[in-house]
């Protein structure tokens, strides 16, 4: 599978693993309740780590974790609610993260465009090639 | 007024072709039918009941000749030869085919217009009072922080998914013309002890289906922090605001809900991590502020006094004056109304050629410039006394000269069911109606400001429920009934208008707005306005004349 990163498409390195799901090896990524009941285990997997985060979910609960964590996922299931943005802000801005903030789920190629300017910068969505060409969509902005 | 740079043209032609590819895109089947909807109307395309309606961004109710131009050349070539002037001070046009919409838009990109964010759950233009800069009572002028804030909201990108439309506004003056306590944001330009000039905040206002008035959320804030205040209260809106239920996701239910209290200490801890990063440059201030500088006005305008002549002859001329022109801060200026609300045409409806009419106008007696109202009328800001004359008399053939501004003809009015497919009531006929029924009874002279507000539907278009006397139009079983509200007020005094009783059916509302105003002329004392017997009496002696035959 493809994915956007930095404005290329490339080969995806990462594996998410359903709650019941076994361990793979290589980078994984859970969701946030299973990385919060499993975190000592999931800290001995040898590969990078990552986590899902749904929009409902408060980033300021990863705390300190943040830096544990090679990958942040914001799950999209709904491409109205706009929370996601605000949350790619935090991560950047007030958490410092710096590591890949992909956008996945269902979400507007449209709305690739506005997520890039959030400091998210992998995306992995339902429509490789529209998504790609709107990142490029404009040149200038204000903020 | 502000003129687009490199920068700021740029950013709309690419907006306009990003639709373009969005609509092709759409027409071919690529994209869904819902991931589209929420793409057009934030390029202000709604779909109504007879066909797409554009509306168009007129920020801050500014706009020139070469734009009215424009309008009116869209108007001929787009649609049925006319828009509507709307109450946020935007323009509509109600017939345009879907597939010209990208045509229309890049037409408008031409002289610096567009249509972005006129409409969807984003922050929306943002309004201004329509006398900004010329008013005798301004602090300062709102227009450049309008335009500040225009810049921020455009494609914000964090912002533009809300749980609900936003909408901000801007007064500079000490009465409040732009319905600033009506807004998810107020901004209300304010003088503190010291002198320095800055923001009172309200937050949480807003009409429609709960009409609340805004509190004070921060008594003074200093300008240069506007846009991190801004930002602090959108993103706590954006990810606490209720998403569960699009009749309680404006964020006035988030203040409600949180209580005022609890939401300033959350916007406030926002905010202090974020302030010292945003502030706005003292350098960035002027540069704006440079777009709006005082016209070069007559400094002999006040010697011509040759109009008092004419008023002194001519008593319709007069009226005209008294009514539809106020006071500007130059001597021998005014500010001249251009009255929307004809008795032949629908409120807010401005033909081809009037545009073309208005924009000859602007040149000739107002530096070539326009503004739209929240109250649907238009406004040449900076007229000569000398000129009042002429003018009035050109006004008066393009039937722009109806002496009725702040009375009861100069009503507000949605569409309605007429043409949008959120109405279930038409509310266009029945203004007619009630303006009749006014004119007949030639109440005009006497009964003086009277704020009438109509809508056909509980989205409340035309703020009804801020409307001296507001008309509401309700279905019942099929059938288009009228609820009536009285003592609403969009001005200082800020109020919620109480509901008289129940809905009256259609062929009664009419003449109940004519018994309304006997009761009003029965039981004022002196000058009274109709709001100020509202308040005194209350709205019992009102409710016994109206209900009196049920």
């Amino acid at each position: 599978m493809q994915i956007i990163k930095n404005n290329q498409l490339i080969k995806n390195h990462w594996t998410f693993l359903e709650d019941e799901s076994p361990v793979v090896d290589g980078n994984i990524c859970v969701s946030l309740a299973r990385w919060k009941s499993e975190k000592i285990q999931l800290l001995k997997h040898p590969g990078n780590l990552g986590v899902r985060i749904l929009t409902t979910d408060d980033v300021a609960n990863l705390g300190d974790d943040v830096g544990l964590f090679a990958l942040v996922e914001l799950n999209v299931l709904d491409f109205t609610d706009g929370r996601s943005f605000s949350q790619a802000y935090l991560l950047r801005n007030r958490y410092g993260f710096q590591g890949e903030i992909r956008a996945v789920g269902k979400y507007l190629a449209d709305q690739a465009f506005y997520f890039s300017r959030v400091g998210v910068n992998g995306f992995a969505p339902e429509n490789l090639q529209q998504t790609q060409m709107t990142l490029n969509d404009f040149t200038g902005f204000y903020q | 007024m502000y003129q687009y740079n490199h920068k700021d043209q740029i950013l709309i032609e690419e907006r306009v072709a990003q639709f373009r590819r969005q609509t092709e895109q759409f027409l071919n089947g690529e994209i869904s039918e819902d991931g589209y909807r929420n793409l057009r109307l934030r390029n202000g395309v709604y779909i109504q009941t007879h066909s797409p309606m554009l509306r168009v961004a007129i920020p801050y109710g500014v706009l020139n000749s070469k734009q009215l131009h424009k309008l009116a050349h869209i108007a001929r070539t787009y649609d049925k030869n006319y828009c509507h002037v709307t109450t946020r001070q935007n323009v509509q046009f109600n017939w345009p085919k879907l597939e010209q919409i990208p045509g229309i838009l890049a037409e408008l990109a031409e002289v610096q217009m567009h249509a972005i964010q006129t409409s969807g759950n984003c922050m929306r233009n943002t309004t201004s009072d329509h006398l900004a800069g010329v008013s005798i009572d301004e602090i300062e002028d709102p227009r450049p922080y309008c335009e500040l804030i225009r810049q921020w909201t455009t494609l914000h990108p964090e912002f533009d998914w809300l749980p609900r439309k936003f909408k901000i506004a801007v007064s500079g003056s000490r009465d409040d013309r732009a319905a600033t306590q009506f807004h998810d944001i107020g901004l209300h330009l304010v003088e503190n002890d010291a002198g320095e000039i800055g923001f009172k905040v309200l937050v949480g206002g807003g009409l429609g289906r709960t009409p609340v008035i805004g509190q004070v959320i921060k008594p003074f804030l200093d300008k240069k922090h506007i846009l991190s205040y801004l930002e602090a209260t959108l993103r706590i809106y954006n990810l606490f605001g209720r998403r569960d239920n699009k009749y309680k996701a404006r964020i006035k239910i988030l203040v409600k809900e949180e209580g005022l209290e609890k939401f300033n200490d959350m916007v406030e801890k926002e905010w202090l991590l974020i302030r010292d990063g945003l502030e706005v440059s003292d350098a960035r201030f002027d540069e704006i502020k440079s777009h709006f500088k005082p016209f070069d006005y007559d400094k002999k305008a006040a010697e011509n006094t040759s109009f008092s002549m004419y008023y002194n002859e001519n008593k319709i001329f007069a009226k005209w004056i008294e009514h539809n022109t106020v006071k500007h801060k130059i001597a021998g200026y005014r500010a001249v109304f251009l009255s929307l609300k004809h008795p032949e045409t629908p409120p807010g409806d401005l033909t081809a050629e009037q545009l073309d009419t208005i924009a000859d106008l602007a040149v000739r007696y107002s530096f070539g410039e326009v503004r739209s109202t929240h109250r649907q009328n238009l406004v040449f800001a900076d007229v000569k006394q000398a000129d009042l004359f002429q003018l009035w008399q050109l006004l008066n053939v393009a039937q722009l000269a109806t002496p009725n501004i702040g009375t009861a003809t100069d009503m507000i009015c949605c569409p309605g069911l007429d043409f949008c497919s959120l109405a279930n009531a038409g509310s266009i006929g029945v203004a007619k109606e009630i303006n009749e029924i006014l004119d007949d009874i030639d109440y005009l002279h006497d009964i003086g400001d009277v704020k009438i507000n109509m809508s056909g539907c509980v989205n409340g278009c035309a703020h009804q429920s801020v409307g001296h006397i507001g008309i509401l139009g309700v279905d019942k079983k099929g059938v288009e009934w009228y609820q009536i509200t009285l003592g609403g007020s969009s001005e200082n005094e800020a109020a919620i208008g109480e509901r008289l009783g129940a809905a009256v059916p259609k062929n009664e509302i009419a003449p109940a707005i004519g018994i309304i105003l006997d009761v009003y002329i029965q039981q004022r004392f002196h000058e009274e306005t109709f709001l100020e017997t509202v308040n005194r009496v209350g709205i019992e002696p009102f409710k016994a004349k109206v209900y009196a035959n049920y």
